[in-house]
C-alpha cells in the first residue's frame, strides 16, 4: 500500500475501534498523567510522539543484557550488540520497504539531510574520486526546494548553495497550501541538480505530490531528496514506489526514542557519496597521511552509534506494524476531519492549508483572530491540552500566509475523539477570554 | 460538539492574564512608529540630527514575538533623561502589555531611575512566583507577577525591556555600561 500518488491512502481499513484504542493508550504510560488538574490531552505528536512500553522496554533490555561495543569486538556480548544493531537496521529499513544496507543511522532527519548536503559539498570540493563526480555542483547549477519546508530541509540547501556558488530556487504553494506543480515544472530545468522537498508539510499538513515532482526532477537528471518526517510515522511509505533518491526521517516522531533517525538512499547513490562526519568506525585503512572509507552504510556512521536507540526504533516499527499503518492513517484521518469540521464552526479561526482531510495528515495549523498563538497555547494548556505554538521551524510558510506564528494541533494513533472535542470546546472560548472581539488595534 | 460551561481558566491563568494586562494588550500605550521616519536597518540606528532616537529590534523566535522600539534620550540637569519611547510589533498579549506598561513607567525619568525600575521588574520575572513586586517601584507592572510562574513567558514580558535597554545602550553606552540595564541588554537578549 503506497501513498505516493494522490496523497494519504484511501483505504477500506476500519479505524481503530474503542476497545483497541483503549488498549493502545494503555501502552503509553505518559498519557495517564494530569496537567493542571486535567487529564493530559497530548495533541502535539507532530513535534514529538509518545513512546509505548515495548520501546522503553527494548532500550532498557539492550542495556541490561547485550550492551557492548558494536563492530568492535570478538567477544560474546559484542557479537550480540552487533546483531542487535544490524538487526535493528534491517527491521527499520523493512518498515520503509528498503534493504538494511541502504539505511544509514543518523541522530535525526536534520542530520540526515545535512549528510546529503555535506556529501555533495565534499564532492564539489574534489573529495570522493571519480564516482563522486555526479555530485559536483557549482555556480552554473541550481538547487530547488519549496516554500513550505521545515528549516531542516531549507537551511542546509541555502548553505550548500553558498558554499558551492549554486543558485537556490524555490517552488511556491498555492493559496490553498498545495504545491504549485506548474511552478515546479517551470523552476526545475536543465540546471537543476537537486530537488529537495517535504513529503508532508509539518505546518499545512498537506501531502505533497512527490512522484510528480520526482518525474520532473529525473527528466533533467536531478536528485530528489525527500523529508519524510511527517509521512513515515503517519501512513505507509515504500521507497521502491516513492520516487525519491534519498529519504530522511526521525525516530522520535514515530514512537521511537530521541537521538535516532535514518537516511535511506539508493544503493548506487550511497556508494558514490563522500562521507560527512569522519573518524572511527567509518574507515577501512588509516595511516598518518590519509584514510580509506568503509562501504555504505558504515561509511556514514562515524563514531559510536546510538544502538540502544536503534533497538528502540526497531521496536517502534514492530508496534506500528502490529497496529497496521493503514489503520493508523485511517484513524488519524477520522480525527483530522473532526478537527477541521470543528474549527470551521468556531468564529475567528482560520486554518492554514487544505480544509479537506483526505489531502493531509493530522497536523492542523490555524490562526485565531485577535489572539496570539502563544496565548492560545497557554489557554489550552491551562485545561491540560498540549498543542504547539510558534512558527514550527517553518518561518517562510508562515510569512506566505501572512502570519508570524500559528497554533498547531496534531493527532496520532493514540488520540481520541473525546480529546479532539475537549480541544474544540476549550478553543471556542479563547477569543472571549482575551476580549478579542473588542480589539481596537 | 458538546458545549460545556467554561470556567474561563484556572486561578493561575487568571492571575497571569489580569484585566490590566488584557486591556493594555488590546490598546497598548506608546504604540506606533511614524511612517515617515526611516526604518532602523539591522536593528540599531544611531542618533542623528534627522532622527534623535536609537532603535532596537528584538525577536523571540520561539513564539514569534517581535518588537521595534525607539528611545529618545535628552540631556537633563540630573543626567540623561528618557524623553520618549515609541514602539511597534506583534506578539502575545504578555509581550504587548508589558511594553505598554513599561512606557507608562519610564518616559520622563532619568536613566538611573529607568534602571532601578528595570532591575525590580527583572527580579520579579525571575523569582518563580516568590516576588510579587513592590508597587511603589513597579506601579501597574506588579500585574505581571503571575508571569514568573510560567518560565516560558518570562521572555515575553522582558521583550520590551530588552529592546529598551538595547536602544538606550546605543544612545548612551557610557552611562549604561555595567548597570542593570546593561545586564538586561546582554542576558535577556539570548
Amino acid at each position: 500500500m503506497s501513498a505516493t500518488t494522490a496523497g494519504a491512502p484511501r483505504t477500506a481499513d476500519d479505524p481503530l475501534d474503542a476497545a483497541e484504542l483503549t488498549r493502545i493508550r494503555a501502552d503509553f504510560p505518559i498519557l495517564a498523567q494530569k496537567v493542571n488538574g486535567h487529564p493530559l490531552a497530548y495533541l502535539d505528536s507532530t513535534a514529538t510522539s509518545q513512546k509505548p512500553d515495548c520501546v522503553l522496554d527494548a532500550v532498557r533490555e539492550y542495556y541490561e543484557t547485550h550492551n557492548a561495543g558494536v563492530h568492535r569486538g570478538a567477544h560474546t556480548l559484542a557479537n550480540e550488540a552487533t546483531e542487535d544493531h544490524e538487526g535493528a537496521r534491517d527491521r527499520i529499513a523493512r518498515f520503509i520497504g528498503a534493504a538494511g544496507r541502504d539505511l544509514v543511522f543518523t541522530r535525526n532527519a536534520t542530520e540526515a539531510l545535512n549528510l546529503v548536503a555535506y556529501g555533495v559539498s565534499n564532492a564539489s570540493a574534489g573529495r570522493g574520486g571519480d564516482a563522486a563526480a555526479r555530485y559536483r555542483i557549482g555556480p552554473d547549477d541550481e538547487i530547488v526546494t519549496t516554500e513550505l519546508e521545515h528549516h531542516a530541509n531549507l537551511v542546509p540547501w541555502q548553505e550548500l548553495a553558498a558554499r558551492t556558488g549554486a543558485t537556490l530556487r524555490i517552488v511556491p504553494v498555492t493559496d490553498e497550501g498545495l504545491l504549485d506543480l506548474d511552478a515546479a515544472a517551470a523552476v526545475i530545468g536543465e540546471r537543476t541538480r537537486i530537488v529537495a522537498l517535504a513529503h508532508v508539510s509539518n505546518v499545512l499538513g498537506v501531502v505533497n505530490p512527490v512522484r510528480a515532482v520526482a518525474d520532473l526532477a529525473h527528466a533533467v537528471g536531478a536528485l530528489v531528496v525527500v523529508d519524510g518526517c511527517q509521512s513515515v510515522p503517519h501512513f505507509p511509505v515504500d521507497v521502491t514506489e516513492l520516487g525519491a533518491d534519498f529519504l530522511a526521517f526521525s525516530g522520535h516522531k514515530m514512537l521511537g526514542p530521541t537521538g535516532i533517525g535514518g537516511l535511506w538512499g539508493r544503493t548506487e547513490l550511497l556508494d558514490a557519496l563522500p562521507p560527512f562526519l569522519t573518524g572511527g568506525s567509518m574507515i577501512e585503512t588509516v595511516t598518518l597521511e590519509g584514510a580509506t572509507w568503509a562501504p555504505p552504510p558504515q561509511r556514514f556512521e562515524a563514531g559510536t552509534m546510538p544502538t540502544a536507540e536503534a533497538v528502540g526504533l526497531a521496536a517502534a516499527c514492530d508496534y506500528l506494524d502490529a497496529v497496521g499503518m493503514p489503520a493508523v492513517a485511517a484513524h488519524e484521518r477520522g480525527l483530522t476531519a473532526r478537527v477541521l469540521d470543528g474549527l470551521a464552526d468556531i468564529e475567528g479561526v482560520r486554518v492554514l492549508g487544505p480544509a479537506d482531510a483526505a489531502e493531509r495528515i493530522g497536523a492542523v495549523s490555524f490562526a485565531v483572530a485577535g489572539v496570539h498563538p502563544h496565548d492560545v497555547g497557554q489557554y489550552l494548556d491551562d485545561a491540560g491540552i498540549a498543542v504547539r505554538v510558534g512558527h514550527h521551524c517553518a518561518q517562510p510558510i508562515h510569512r506566505r500566509f501572512g502570519v508570524h506564528a500559528s497554533t498547531r494541533v496534531s493527532t496520532y494513533l493514540y488520540n481520541t475523539a473525546e480529546e479532539v472535542d475537549r480541544f474544540l470546546d476549550r478553543l471556542a472560548s479563547v477569543r472571549a477570554f482575551f476580549g478579542a472581539d473588542r480589539t481596537t488595534r | 460538539m458538546t458545549m460545556t460551561t467554561n470556567d474561563a481558566g484556572s486561578e493561575a491563568l487568571r492571575q497571569l492574564y489580569q484585566t490590566l494586562i488584557l486591556d493594555h494588550a488590546r490598546d497598548p500605550h506608546g504604540y506606533g512608529l511614524p511612517d515617515d521616519e526611516p526604518a532602523g536597518g539591522a536593528g540599531e540606528a544611531r542618533e542623528t540630527a534627522a532622527h534623535p532616537w536609537c532603535e532596537s529590534h528584538q525577536v523571540n523566535p520561539t513564539c514569534g514575538d517581535e518588537i521595534r522600539l525607539r528611545a529618545t534620550v535628552a540631556d537633563g540637569e540630573d543626567g540623561p533623561v528618557l524623553a520618549d519611547v515609541r514602539w511597534a510589533g506583534s506578539g502575545c498579549s504578555i509581550s504587548q502589555a508589558s511594553a505598554s506598561v513599561m512606557c507608562d513607567l519610564v518616559v520622563g525619568h532619568t536613566l538611573d531611575e529607568v534602571g532601578a525600575v528595570a532591575r525590580a521588574f527583572r527580579a520579579m520575572m525571575h523569582s518563580r512566583g516568590q516576588d510579587e513586586g513592590d508597587e511603589d517601584v513597579l506601579e501597574d507592572a506588579v500585574a505581571f507577577s503571575g508571569v514568573s510562574r510560567y518560565p516560558a513567558r518570562v521572555k515575553c514580558a522582558m521583550l520590551g525591556w530588552t529592546a529598551l535597554a538595547d536602544a538606550l545602550y546605543q544612545s548612551r553606552p557610557e552611562a549604561l555600561r555595567a548597570t542593570d540595564l546593561d545586564t538586561i541588554r546582554q542576558e535577556e537578549h539570548r
